[in-house]
């Protein structure tokens, strides 16, 4: 029983892209510890990514390598939820320059990283023995993500009048990207078929529970959200996916090959 | 006379931890067997933090040090099961105290993701590797590196890592 290559790009897409974007703050943090933070924050999703990778390059055979899947498709082959790749502010179009906004950066990795303590906590009993392998690694990681983002969610929450209108703001913004979570993709489903992934949508009253009480703790209004759902896992992004990987890929794609 | 796998745990023995280089790789449980099979010695080597870089070099260091000593050996990297600071020795834990790093906590049992969020357990305390104090304080829980979180001492006023539990 082993998880299609098309779910563990999925899983692998996730953690490069955000990986990606968390790193835009390397240099910029808002404190010198928070700038660190998102540093090793971003270490850890590039390792995760990394392993992913592997493990998907070998089960697609070939000359699949993990630096062909990271730097040598193209955005409508990533298969990242949308949530993942847009930039660290409100509505804006792909070339717009403005200001990150951290209230943006850490309700993201709030959102998404209450999903993927439970989905690792899963695929950890995966009878997939080389996806279990890294779940239970990625599980160790992603409970201090979960517990970094949250801590500074309350804090933005329950703060001063200007945090506290920022997160609700990010909050507003994002909240409706995460209903992609819980229409399984093709991939998934195969996964689930397979016997070694896991349905999300059972693991939505867990993730509802743990947002409710962090949101409620920080005195934010969860919004009410319907109709629309993103498609970033089946290749169809925002805009921003290429600008992200405009950067990410630009070195690898203009020497290929290249070592130092 | 001693068997290839003495020598190979002999000759692996001085590696240590390129950014804590106060404990060797056998103590902080990154060099997890050595074993001889059908064809030929296999040394097996565990990742800590998935994104860790200095996996590399320990890699490196290993095969590095199994070509000086002329002996033929495969290096395996092995996920499973992962790697925990619970493997950390007693003896390695002192040593990081005495090099100014806290040393770990046992790990919490399992507890389930949203009873761990909803309820969440008083940390340990943390004592102070410099004056030994425990009236201490989190500064950020990522420090110098992904496995160190960041604390600061409120008798002596220093600053310093503390090995996270993992």
């Amino acid at each position: 029983m082993s998880a299609p290559a098309e779910y563990i790009l999925h899983l692998a897409d996730n953690a490069v892209v955000l990986g990606q974007r968390n790193a835009e703050w390397c240099g910029h943090g808002p404190i010198l510890e928070e700038d660190i933070a998102m540093g090793n924050v971003s270490l850890d999703y590039i390792g995760q990514a990394r392993l992913l990778y592997q493990l998907a390059a070998t089960r697609l055979g070939g000359d699949a390598t993990e630096d062909k899947l990271a730097y040598f498709r193209d955005e409508t082959q990533f298969r990242n939820y949308t949530l993942l790749e847009l930039p660290h502010n409100g509505p804006l179009v792909g070339y717009a320059v403005s200001d990150r906004d951290y209230a943006t950066t850490v309700v993201r990795n709030f959102l998404y990283g209450a999903l993927m303590v439970l989905v690792w906590d899963a695929l950890e009993k995966s009878p997939d023995a080389d996806l279990a392998a890294i779940a239970a690694k990625s599980l160790k990681e992603a409970r201090y993500h979960l517990h970094h983002a949250a801590d500074w969610l309350v804090r933005f929450g329950d703060g001063t009048e200007e945090s506290h209108r920022r997160a609700q703001a990010a909050v507003d913004h994002l909240f409706p990207y995460t209903e992609e979570f819980w229409t399984p993709s093709v991939a998934e489903d195969a996964a689930v078929a397979a016997g070694a992934g896991v349905d999300v949508r059972s693991l939505r009253a867990a993730w509802d529970a743990i947002v409710n009480e962090t949101l409620s703790e920080a005195t934010l209004v969860r919004p009410q959200v319907r109709g629309y759902v993103p498609e970033g896992k089946h290749g169809r992004h925002s805009e921003h996916l290429g600008y992200l990987l405009g950067e990410m890929q630009g070195l690898a794609r203009a020497h290929p090959g290249a070592t130092w | 006379m001693s068997t290839v796998v003495e020598q190979v745990w002999a000759s692996l023995a001085h590696l240590t931890d390129p950014e804590i280089p106060v404990v060797t790789l056998r103590e902080l449980g990154i060099l997890r067997n050595v074993t001889e099979t059908s064809d030929g010695v296999e040394v097996v080597i565990t990742p800590t933090y998935t994104g860790c870089p200095a996996m590399g070099l320990i890699e490196d260091d290993v095969r590095a040090a199994l070509v000086k000593a002329g002996i033929p050996a495969r290096v395996i990297t092995r996920l499973a099961p992962a790697w925990t600071t619970d493997w950390i020795s007693d003896e390695a834990k002192e040593k990081l105290r005495v090099y100014g790093i806290a040393p770990p906590h046992t790990t919490r049992p399992d507890v389930s993701v949203v009873k761990f969020m909803r309820h969440r357990p008083a940390p340990d305390a943390v004592a102070c590797p410099r004056c030994g104090s425990t009236h201490t304080v989190v500064s950020s829980q990522f420090g110098s590196t992904a496995c160190k979180a960041l604390y600061k001492c409120l008798d002596c006023q220093e600053p310093f890592d503390y090995f996270k539990p993992y």
